[in-house]
């Protein structure tokens, strides 16, 4: 009877009331992403980041790595030499045809971070380029999160800025008109123009990554809207000639 | 030996045939001597389009039934298999989620097509009825569907629809329990709903469009001047109006048909999510029963109901008022008892009233896909009222009343509504309570109390004989 109430209060309450905002919303004004997903360089170049800083924790489990492979424009060999990490139950590389998994468990990752980290495969389908891009630029400094760090478009996120050793470290702070805005108090490895790059690459990769077919379903819907704009020209003719007898 | 071999060999299989089944006798009654208007416009290619639609949904559905797992483990992977290791699959996937809400899309704009030519009315009340009921089927087929991914708003949009049904007093907790098979939203509630959606709806829907047909075979179809053709038949008995529908109307549903595809097409390969609309964003995150998503809008096809029962604080009365925005079409033939069926015949206080209708089911869409805050839920009160309006002027606009019974009418009518205001009267609403009370009152004013002053825009026009283009 219980789960009866509670359920019944839960779904009155989504029908009529204004539900608080939660983590995740964002209001203020997102950083065009601006992805390429014909750039083959581009996607390339996401790829290795995302195996480099992202795979140890965010899997991308609904795609398999030959499929990556093929699609960027790299051999089976060397998606098995670049971006295969995980192990099977005997303890060998898994083949390429596998799904992108992580060796990391959920239990341990809620254990580490307080959260599973997501599955990326659908996150820029989920977010947005755009949130995702500016979200990857909106780490900030804030001694008050376990991990040292914050974030401006997600706020008390449960990620650390894996990226820190790239852009630098920002902070949050206020001018004189009270407008926050992050500034970077220390430079990484990446002048801020090549930080965006890397970013905008790894949004294409994850955009790729969302909508594999995407190139192709556009390709193919052009062919299909040539033939049917032909077939109603001739459609259209042959019922005017059928209808030249009806008055 | 006399005659063409193959001609011979044709009449010969066709002759055996038609000895055992009635195979020249049904395409003869049914399409090529069939006799249609020949003035039908643009809004009678949707029938035929509905039929389209259904067979895309049927055809996609069978090969997305041969990859998708019913099991609330593995549904969410395997929507996902099917758009990226499936051969093709995201095309079939697509052609699914698009025609679903084209099947909308067409089925009501054949709705309003019966409302602007009155194509409910006597002798296609039956036509209507069955109509009304592939519309209710349809939603249940939908809703069903939409559960199978098992996304996120799948589930939510589920769980939220669900739990309406709790609202029924004393049996409402029961009822849900049963429906969902389990005492939350979960496996169990996933593989009946997919039953339901791959076997026992789809079986119904087919069952009520071929009685839709039939019993509009049997009374033949209305037209854009509502003027009935078999009324003037020639020697032969054949209506002078009438042109079979093959080849006439077969030739001209194939442009329509190719140009509806373009439109199909565009969406499917370019606009797959419609904005949002026709996929949700939140629907690509997997279900978890822990998370409640912030906003739950229903798909598209359904915001207009959602509203109406958003309009009603108390919610059961909500549930009753969303139910009854649906069951009142069932009596539109009965409501409208004017003898003239088109709106080109019909007075401007007729015009007016189907606009407003149309206008109100449109704002009442847009409306169930908001965030609920007091400006939404009033707008939805006000847009629902003019929604129920329609039907009790579709009955007040049967014939031209009197001066005396038409002004007493509005002021119930409008006295209604008022008084209640009066009761939930907030100070701090006072302007938006005040100016929102036009909205109904102006429609109400012009159908009724106008024509009192300017008897021409309640008066109807005369019908011509024959059809007239």
């Amino acid at each position: 009877m219980k789960t009866f109430i509670a359920t019944t209060v839960m779904a009155l309450a989504a029908l009529f009331t204004v539900p608080a905002a939660s983590a995740a919303s964002y209001s203020g004004d997102l950083q065009k992403a601006n992805v390429d997903v014909t750039n083959q360089a581009s996607l390339q170049r996401g790829a290795r980041l995302y195996m480099n800083y992202c795979m140890a924790c965010h899997s991308t489990q609904y795609m398999r790595y030959n499929r990556v492979g093929r699609d960027i424009g790299l051999t089976e060999e060397q998606v098995t030499e670049n971006f295969i990490f995980i192990t099977d139950e005997d303890g060998d590389l898994v083949n390429p045809g596998s799904l992108m998994k992580n060796a990391m468990s959920d239990s341990y990752a809620d254990e580490a971070f307080g959260v599973t980290p997501p599955d990326l495969t659908l996150a820029t389908r989920i977010h947005g380029e755009d949130w995702v891009y500016t979200f990857l630029k909106s780490f900030y400094i804030d001694e008050d999160r376990p991990l040292g760090a914050n974030n401006t478009v997600f706020s008390n996120v449960g990620m650390p800025h894996v990226l820190w050793e790239l852009q630098g470290w920002q902070e949050l702070v206020e001018d004189d008109d009270g407008n926050e805005r992050l500034e970077l108090v220390r430079n990484g490895s990446m002048s801020q123009s090549e930080y965006d790059r890397a970013v905008r690459d790894l949004v294409t990769y994850l955009s790729y990554m969302g909508e594999p077919m995407q190139l192709d379903r556009q390709r193919i819907g052009l062919y299909v809207l040539i033939f049917l704009a032909v077939f109603t020209v001739l459609a259209y003719f042959l019922k005017k000639e059928y209808w030249k007898d009806v008055h | 030996m006399a005659g063409n071999p193959a001609e011979k060999w044709q009449g010969g299989l066709l002759g055996w045939v038609d000895a055992r089944f009635p195979l020249s006798q049904m395409w003869n009654e049914h399409l090529a001597q069939y006799y249609a208007p020949k003035n039908f416009n643009f809004w009678y290619f949707f029938g035929s389009l509905a039929l389209l639609v259904l067979v895309i949904q049927i055809v996609s559905g069978i090969f997305l039934t041969m990859f998708y797992k019913p099991d609330a483990e593995l549904a969410f992977a395997s929507v996902e298999y099917i758009m990226r290791d499936v051969e093709w699959g995201w095309l079939i996937r697509y052609m699914h989620s698009t025609g679903a809400s084209m099947f909308f899309v067409v089925v009501y704009l054949h709705m309003f097509r019966a409302l602007l030519y009155g194509s409910y009315k006597k002798p296609r009340e039956l036509i209507w009825i069955f109509g009304v009921l592939i519309y209710l089927v349809l939603m249940a087929e939908a809703f069903a569907g939409y559960l199978l991914p098992w996304g996120q708003m799948s589930y939510w949009g589920a769980q939220v629809i669900v739990n309406l049904f709790q609202t029924i007093p004393y049996i409402g907790p029961d009822l849900v329990t049963w429906i969902r098979g389990d005492f939350l939203l979960s496996d169990a509630t996933l593989t009946r709903f997919f039953a339901l959606h791959v076997i026992a709806l789809p079986l119904v829907l087919i069952l009520l469009v071929a009685a839709h047909i039939i019993a509009l075979h049997e009374v033949g179809s209305n037209n854009p001047d509502g003027v009935e053709i078999k009324k003037n038949k020639d020697e032969n008995g054949i209506p002078k109006d009438g042109i079979p529908f093959h080849p006439y109307y077969t030739v001209k549903d194939i442009v329509g048909v190719s140009v509806f595809l373009m439109v199909f097409a565009v969406i499917m390969f370019f606009f797959p999510m419609g904005g949002g609309l026709f996929l949700k964003p939140d629907n690509m995150i997997p279900a978890d029963p822990l998370v409640t998503p912030e906003l739950i809008p229903p798909v598209w096809y359904f915001t207009s109901m959602y509203s109406v029962l958003r309009s009603v604080p108390d919610p059961f009365l909500g549930v009753v008022a969303m139910g009854l925005a649906v069951v009142m079409l069932f009596f539109i033939p009965w409501l409208d008892r004017n003898p003239v069926l088109s709106m080109r015949y019909r007075s401007f206080a007729a015009k007016f009233n189907l606009a407003a209708f149309v206008v109100a089911f449109v704002i009442l869409g847009w409306l169930g896909l908001q965030q609920a805050t007091t400006m939404i839920s009033e707008m939805s009160f006000r847009w629902s009222l003019v929604y129920f309006a329609f039907f009790f002027l579709l009955w007040f606009l049967s014939r031209e009343r009197s001066a005396a019974v038409s002004l007493i009418l509005f002021a119930v009518v409008v006295g209604i509504y008022t008084l209640y205001d009066i009761t939930r009267f907030d100070p701090s609403d006072a302007s938006l309570i005040m100016w929102s009370w036009l909205i109904p009152t102006v429609h109400l004013f012009v159908c009724m109390v106008v024509p009192v002053f300017a008897r021409g825009l309640g008066r109807d026009r005369a019908v011509p004989e024959r059809v007239t283009s």
